[in-house]
């Protein structure tokens, strides 16, 4: 009897087999979606009264309840709504001929049970189908994360301004040490409009600095607004719907963007689920953020994203409460910022569901930088990881947000951030920025690679800045004082709106040009094919250019000049030396082309060829074939000819085939398939082969090993070179003898 | 509001925030729409515009669990009736009721 198995063993060892996963356990909130004990969806109204709501009676209502029936549920289109059956309400969001403003009118009057068990009902493709026609605004965009560990200005304006550059339309720093938020701030705003104007920043720190930092021009949006499913859990956040309501319209009073936080898994996590699942908690944030006026959430778990996807159903639970918050019409930055896994495949998998429909904000926070610099505790995915991301952006022809910009272009951005906060801190009379932190900002990897500040007077010089009132408007007047005229302007645009506050609207992002684009002028109006956002024209020309994307056209073609090889005979008639064994040469070999796919030169490898099928004791003959691109036929070709019916025939990429006269064209006596993983003594040995099987010895086959990824890595050059090897094919042609030149 | 004036010293970064008037209008774009809730905050927002940081974030802090008797409430109430911002003052007394049903008053 085997007790175990050395792969159950092996996959125990897996990245993926680091995190747990657990069965549902209801009663402590560890239950995606449908729980056994989430309410039935109800509404009574009595007398313009509502006396019921989701299985509590008014006198059980709690102050979330209280908050949505008196700014939430619009009582107008909730009798009408709520009559709706779940399933029909469930078609209706993926109904492409039901628009967007039709159930976005029917959701003001949905309890939060009913969209919970409505959302509940979509699987994965249909909540994605939902997204895509539920997006607020019109182009789905992205946010990205700038902090670093040792909160160096440079660096943090050097990735905020890449950032920029890359396309993100808001950027999010933090701070390790309070007292930071000013400069990290500075270094955002700086670093941002040097990399395209009209990019939006935030810090994410307490509210009274929050609002200060706003209130000065160093920051224009906040999202650290965050609400809860359940009284207890929002009362240990210290908070009611009333206070963070309050907030928002403060935030607003001051110019301020606004999105709030919430997210599947809080409630579990803090202890107060209250037995219900993490879906309909979920429905009543969504529905809070709604009901406070806030213009969008920031929701699909967040934080504790990892804890939903340890329960069954976590990922469709997610993409689910993204669907609920664009429903409420709010916009929607759709998480993928904490780590959600450490599977690659896991975490891509789970990202799919908001990359591929869209969202406003596709992550709540790209890492521009490597994770280890991201203080959010974020990094799900990170600078390295942006070729990836831009690859799968081509691959389904999606806009993921970020835009792929050459490596000589994001060192001169980075360059251009880090002098202009330089010249800011001279200018302010903040502790310098040294030339050697803007080198190294510039063309480091991360904030390990940065020369240490002096921590403690930076943090001075923080609570100064603050103290002497500086506000964006110096940050202009140091930047123009030191040449940086258009980072000026773009800084002075920014105070431009915040007095305009057309960026209240929701889904609102910046353009370069200073026009705000929200749901209220650009809103998504798709309606299936051929409507709605579509990634085409100029913006898929540009998401297509990789910086390493080459023009198949110049691969493999420089070989033209190179001096002869071979010299061609007569046409070749068949042998009659029974130890003969013909080398049949494919029409390009050692002649349009030069080298095999594995870049072994022709000549070498026909040297040792004939090497090999000396040392065997046979006599080499060099044929070329004409008429056939394909290894078989150029093979038995070549055995035809052959005075002992064996040849080894040669294409050009170096896939060989050892053939003989009496076998259909098709078999063979030894296929040589994996061309990229030959040597010379590789084709010394098939030679040998070749000769062996001429002179009736017994051979035993040439070993060969298998690399079942060269396929993936090599066949567009394989491609490429058979395309050189057919074009050089001369129809009918008979084959002719070959001679070496000065072997 | 261009960087010449900025220049010429004739801004004051006191006076670029967003006024109360413009925070009306946006609230009537969202409103017209059809974002009522929106529009609503804009509304509150736009009361707020006037009254000072440490007025805000002083009525935040009383509108927290726990932190307000329901006399606090009620004074804050009757403070923001007094400065324009009825809407405010009513959503502080519709706090002040929630609060008390719900033992989120610092007098339990």
């Amino acid at each position: 009897m085997v007790e175990s198995s050395k792969r159950f063993e092996a996959r125990a060892g897996s990245e993926l087999r680091r995190e747990l996963l657990v069965e549902p356990w209801p009663e402590l909130g560890l239950v995606a979606a449908n729980g056994p004990a989430d309410p039935s969806p109800e509404l009574v109204v009595e007398d313009g009264v509502v006396t019921r709501l989701d299985g509590r009676a008014a006198v059980d209502f709690d102050v979330i309840d209280r908050f949505l029936v008196a700014h939430g549920l619009d009582l107008e289109v909730a009798e009408e709504a709520m009559a709706l059956p779940d399933v029909r309400l469930a078609r209706m969001l993926v109904d492409i001929d039901v628009p967007r403003a039709e159930l976005v009118r029917l959701a003001r009057g949905l309890t939060p049970a009913k969209l919970a068990r409505v959302a509940g009902m979509l699987d994965p493709v249909e909540l994605m189908m939902a997204l895509k026609k539920l997006r607020a605004r019109r182009d789905p965009g992205n946010q990205a994360h700038v902090t670093n560990l040792k909160e160096s200005p440079a660096l943090l304006a050097a990735d905020a301004a890449e950032a920029a550059r890359r396309g993100f339309d808001e950027l999010e720093t933090t701070v390790g040490v309070a007292r930071y938020a000013p400069l990290n701030a500075l270094a955002l705003l700086v670093g941002s409009q040097t990399g395209r104007p009209g990019v939006m920043t935030q810090c994410a720190v307490e509210e009274r600095r929050n609002l200060e930092l706003a209130i000065r021009g160093l920051v224009t949006y906040a999202e650290t607004l965050s609400v809860y499913g359940t009284e207890p859990v929002f009362a240990d956040g210290d908070d009611t719907p009333w206070s963070k309501a309050f907030l928002g319209s403060a935030y607003a009073s001051r110019g301020v963007k606004v999105r709030f936080t919430s997210g599947t898994g809080s409630e579990a996590l803090m202890g107060f689920a209250q037995g219900h699942s993490m879906l309909y908690l979920e429905a009543r944030c969504v529905s809070v953020v709604r009901a406070a006026g806030a213009q969008g959430v920031q929701n699909g778990s967040i934080s504790c994203v990892a804890l939903v996807l340890a329960v069954p159903g976590g990922t469709r639970a997610i993409l689910a409460e993204n669907v609920l918050a664009a429903w409420l019409d709010l916009e929607v930055a759709s998480g993928n910022d904490a780590i959600s896994s450490h599977s690659a495949i896991r975490k891509t998998a789970k990202l799919m569901g908001q990359f591929l429909p869209g969202t406003d904000f596709v992550t709540s926070g790209y890492s521009v930088m490597p994770r280890r610099d991201n203080t959010f505790g974020g990094g799900n995915y990170d600078a390295d990881d942006i070729d990836e991301w831009l690859t799968i952006q081509r691959d389904w022809q999606v806009d993921g947000g970020i835009e792929p910009v050459a490596e000589d272009e994001v060192l001169r951005v980075r360059e251009r951030a880090a002098r202009a906060v330089q010249a800011v801190y001279a200018e302010l009379g903040l502790p310098p920025v040294t030339d050697d932190e803007i080198e190294v900002a510039t063309g480091g990897h991360s904030s390990a690679d940065m020369p240490d500040r002096d921590r403690a007077a930076d943090v001075e010089a923080a609570d100064d800045l603050l103290a002497r009132g500086v506000s964006a408007l110096d940050v202009a007047l140091a930047l123009d004082r030191r040449g940086f005229v258009d980072v000026a302007e773009a800084v002075v645009g920014m105070l431009r709106q915040r007095i305009a506050a057309d960026y209240l609207q929701t889904s609102a992002v910046i353009e370069p040009d200073g026009l705000v684009r929200s749901a209220v002028n650009d809103p998504n109006a798709y309606l299936g094919p051929g409507t709605g956002y579509r990634l085409e024209g100029e913006r898929w020309e540009l998401l297509q250019a990789l910086p390493h994307v080459v023009d198949p056209r110049t691969l493999g073609s420089e070989t033209g000049a190179a001096a002869a090889i071979v010299e061609h005979g007569a046409v070749a008639v068949r042998g009659d030396d029974p130890g003969e064994v013909v080398v049949a040469l494919g029409p390009a070999f050692a002649d349009g082309l030069r080298e095999t796919i594995n870049g072994l030169p022709h000549e070498a490898v026909l040297d040792a060829v004939l090497e090999g099928v000396r040392d065997a004791g046979g006599t080499p003959r060099l044929v070329r074939i004409r008429r056939a691109a394909d290894v078989a036929f150029i093979a038995h070709d070549g055995a035809v000819l052959s005075g002992s019916g064996v040849a080894l025939g040669l294409q050009s990429k170096g896939t060989a085939v050892i053939h003989r006269a009496d076998l259909q064209p098709l078999d063979n006596l030894e296929l040589f398939g994996m061309s990229p993983l030959y040597t010379l003594e590789s084709y010394r040995a098939m030679g040998r082969n070749a000769s062996g099987y001429a002179l009736g010895q017994r051979v035993g086959p040439v070993p060969t090993e298998l690399d079942n990824f060269a396929r993936a890595k090599l066949i567009v050059r394989t491609t490429l070179l058979h395309a050189r090897e057919a074009a050089a094919v001369v129809p009918n042609a008979p084959p002719v003898d070959v001679e070496r030149l000065n072997p | 509001m261009t960087l010449d004036a900025a220049r010429a010293g004739e801004l004051d970064a006191s006076e670029m925030r967003v006024t109360a008037e413009t925070l009306r209008l946006q609230a009537e774009v969202a409103l017209a729409s059809g974002r009522v809730q929106l529009a609503e905050n804009l509304e509150r927002a736009a009361e707020l515009a006037g009254l000072g940081d440490d007025e805000l974030l002083a009525v935040y802090t009383a509108l927290r669990p726990g932190r307000s008797t329901a006399e606090e409430l009620e004074r804050w109430a009757e403070r923001l009736a007094e400065q324009n911002a009825p809407r405010n003052a009513t959503f502080v007394r519709e706090a002040l009721v929630a609060y008390r049903e719900r033992s989120l008053l610092a007098d339990g």
